[in-house]
């Protein structure tokens, strides 16, 4: 392990996020990028030649588009100390009995396995850039059902991935879901036949080890006319002293009368600019649903959207951000209307403590197709102490002259009374302010399936217990 | 048991002087009753006694067991036995009645969580008791309660949470006759040697149920009269009219 800090060390003792693991990576890019390096990349995955194609008309749109003039400081991320692949692990196991012990003991410590014994209908775990461990149950998919990461599918469902991949983030959207085209690695491959439940949540977890990583997971969902999914993920990484990049596209289509929920747990450490693209596409009578959690990371930018294109699509986000000590979390939701009778829905709720920012950057757009839409927006923020900061920036483009949009917002302190209400039963400061704090969250965990909830709270609480009291 | 002891307490809200001088003592095992019109201090000395920081003491001592609790917090003196039932309670939402309940349990035991089920338990025996539906556990804490369900939930937290010492302002106001008596029961049922209890009320209805030992008047801000239970039953009869003279006659500056 390379020099570092003390104070890191310590970070990383009380971290609940845990330690390094000392896996060296069976293939590794090095560091830095160029077109050589995506040429390995392809090749160390043995990818048809239109794939690497794609990557390198990618690479070069990349070097052409600027970095976003919005939004939180990026300066920080230095894009030629990024280590663009690494593979963790030879082969990906059916069985955690087959994975390295160290990386093993790590997922373990997250509750990965035990998740999936437990409650999951599916379950896939990546480690810096490629999977290592994928499973779905039989009985899912003896029904058609598809789920592995997405080099997998390259290989075995190269129509599947052809068809889809791009169509709805293209690689010029912006700087990093060009980068992500051109050095992808990795996600979530789920296909969902014509009138087939998964409703069992199927999960993905991915985590980041080493420092100075760049994962670009790239995630396909695909749920066929009348089908429906619950998709989870999760992701953390250590503390550590140099930072990490996590830049992933996510492509969900949801056709005609179809269903998909998308859940997100992010809990990145500190050291991590998370900068994502995600994007959904909702058919006639489809619904799309983003569950969105961002506790983690340094900076976090994030708004996935919803093209609406099929008549009386519903698209929802609820998303929560929790921002403490030198985080910023720039998140929110696009949705947008372009057929008749289509319904939106946005809650965000955010929590800023210690000195942390959070902001929302909405969209809704109604396009001349997009009679009688309705929308709804509503923005909550609670700033624990005067350090902290939040501002929203909603933009309504509508081209319509029958719809209708609601938006609030409101922004507030911990209430006084509530407090004192609570202390006077024999609470103390902190935890009481906790108790407020996990109330205004409810409407979000209330979502989630119990178990998440329950590590959803301590999260929260964990991160929170620096901050007050 | 607990003894409540009040020397000569001035309370100050802002720069506006509303409490000039109360003393008052209420002996483990007894239960008080504090009556007065409106606005003239009542709430302002419960809120005083639980520390309540709108409140601010300039002079005076409140004393709990003998010990000086005036510069204590608010939930240091909840977790030394004191509970206050306020006027008017606090909602919030996203927290369950049971989950609060449950949490100011494990706070009052030192931060070690109290077993689930024995407390389930007994938070629906209790809620049996005080004919409190089974949802209300579930429900947000006083969220969208009426102001009659309310007070009925002040009282099952004082039940579950067995203080030595409380004090419950106008825990009769808004409750219906049934109601009333079921409240009622409720102090009732928190009577023994080891609990002290002071009610602020402005009814007789409600001393009829709960018989007080002892009944203080306050007006402007001081106790200007004490008695025995007959004491609110002459109010009851002549107002406080005939009292304003006693306000006069023990202002002393
Ligand atoms: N936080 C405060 N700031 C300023 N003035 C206050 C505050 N709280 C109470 N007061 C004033 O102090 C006086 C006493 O109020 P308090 O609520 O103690 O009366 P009370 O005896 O409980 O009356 P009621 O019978 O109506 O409940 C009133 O004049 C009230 O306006
Ligand atoms: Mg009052």
């Amino acid at each position: 392990m390379e020099s570092e800090n003390p104070q890191f060390e310590k970070d990383q003792l009380r971290d609940e996020r845990g330690a390094m693991d000392p896996v060296a990576p069976v293939f590794s890019t090095g560091v830095g990028i160029d077109a050589e390096t995506i040429k390995q990349i392809s090749q160390a995955k043995n990818e048809p030649a239109w794939m690497l194609e794609i990557r390198l008309a990618a690479y070069q749109t990349y070097l052409d588009l600027p970095m976003p003039k919005f939004g939180p400081d990026l300066n920080g991320i230095d894009l030629d100390q990024i280590k663009y692949f690494q593979r963790a692990t030879d082969h990906i196991a059916r069985d955690w009995e087959d994975v390295p012990n160290d990386i093993k003991a790590t997922f373990e410590r997250i509750g990965v396995p035990e998740a999936e014994r437990k409650y999951l209908a599916g379950s896939a775990a990546q480690y810096e850039s490629e999977a290592i461990y994928s499973n779905l149950k039989k009985d899912l998919e003896s029904q058609g059902i598809i789920f592995m990461d997405t080099d997998s599918a390259l290989q075995k469902h190269p129509d599947l991935v052809r068809q889809y991949f791009g169509t709805l983030v293209p690689a010029d959207d912006n700087k990093f879901a060009a980068l992500n085209t051109a050095v992808w690695s990795g996600g979530t491959f789920l296909y969902v036949p014509k009138n087939v439940h998964a409703d069992i949540p199927i999960q993905s977890y991915f985590r980041i080890n080493a420092g100075r990583t760049g994962q670009f997971e790239r995630t396909l969902i695909i749920v066929e006319k009348g089908g429906s999914v619950n998709y989870v993920e999760g992701c953390t990484a250590p503390n550590y002293s140099e930072d990490s990049l996590h830049a992933a596209v996510v492509e969900v289509f949801v056709k005609k009368d179809g269903y998909c929920r998308y859940t997100t747990i992010q809990n990145w450490s500190t050291n991590v600019y998370s900068l994502e693209t995600k994007r959904a596409q909702a058919g006639t009578n489809a619904t799309m649903e983003w569950i969105d959690g961002n506790l983690g990371s340094k900076v976090t930018m994030k708004y996935p959207s919803i093209y609406l294109v099929g008549q009386g699509a519903t698209g929802s986000m609820l998303s929560i951000a929790a921002a403490g000590a030198n985080m910023h979390q720039d998140t929110g939701a696009k949705m947008i209307h372009m057929a008749p009778h289509t319904h939106s829905t946005i809650v965000s709720k955010a929590i800023c403590h210690n000195g942390g920012r959070a902001d929302y950057r909405g969209l809704i757009k109604y396009t001349k197709a997009a009679t009688k839409a309705k929308s709804h927006v509503e923005c909550d923020t609670i700033l624990m102490d005067p350090d902290s900061a939040s501002d929203t920036f909603p933009v309504n483009d509508i081209e319509t002259s029958d719809g209708t949009i609601e938006h609030e917002a409101h922004v507030s302190k911990i209430a006084e009374d509530q407090l004192y209400y609570m202390q006077s039963r024999g609470l103390d400061e902190a935890t009481a302010s906790q108790l407020i704090v996990m109330g205004f969250l409810e409407p979000f965990t209330k979502q989630l399936p119990m178990e998440y909830a329950v590590e959803l709270d301590r999260l929260i609480k964990f991160q929170m217990e620096d901050s007050i009291g | 048991m607990s003894t409540l002891l009040i020397k000569d307490l001035k309370v100050v809200a802002g720069e506006e002087p509303i409490l000039n001088g109360v003393n008052l003592e209420i002996k483990a095992g007894e239960v008080h009753a504090l009556m007065g019109p409106n606005g003239t201090g009542k709430s302002t000395l419960s809120e005083t006694i639980m520390g309540n920081p709108l409140y601010q003491i300039v002079e005076g001592q409140i004393f709990l067991d003998g010990q000086d609790i005036t510069t204590m917090s608010v939930d240091e003196r909840a977790r030394a036995g004191m509970f206050l039932a306020m006027q008017y309670p606090t909602e919030v939402v996203g927290i369950s009645n049971a989950d609060f309940i449950h949490a100011a349990l494990n706070a009052r035991n030192g931060n070690q969580p109290v077993a689930i089920l024995p407390f389930l338990n007994e938070l629906k025996q209790q809620m049996d008791f005080l004919e409190i539906d089974e949802d209300y556990a579930d429900r947000g804490l006083n969220a969208d309660f009426s102001g009659g369900e309310k007070k009925r939930n002040e009282i099952l937290q004082m039940m579950m949470l067995k203080p030595s010492f409380a004090i419950l302002d106008e825990i009769d106001s808004g409750l219906d006759i049934d109601a009333l008596q079921i409240v009622a029961k409720g102090i009732n049922a928190m009577r023994s040697d080891e609990f002290s209890c002071l009610m602020v009320t402005h009814y007789q209805r409600l001393l009829n149920y709960v018989v007080p030992d002892v009944v203080h008047i306050m007006m402007g801000g001081k106790i200007v009269k004490t008695g025995g239970p007959e004491l609110a039953q002459e109010l009851e009869k002549t107002g406080y009219a005939d009292l304003s003279g006693a306000v006069e006659g023990s202002d002393n500056d």
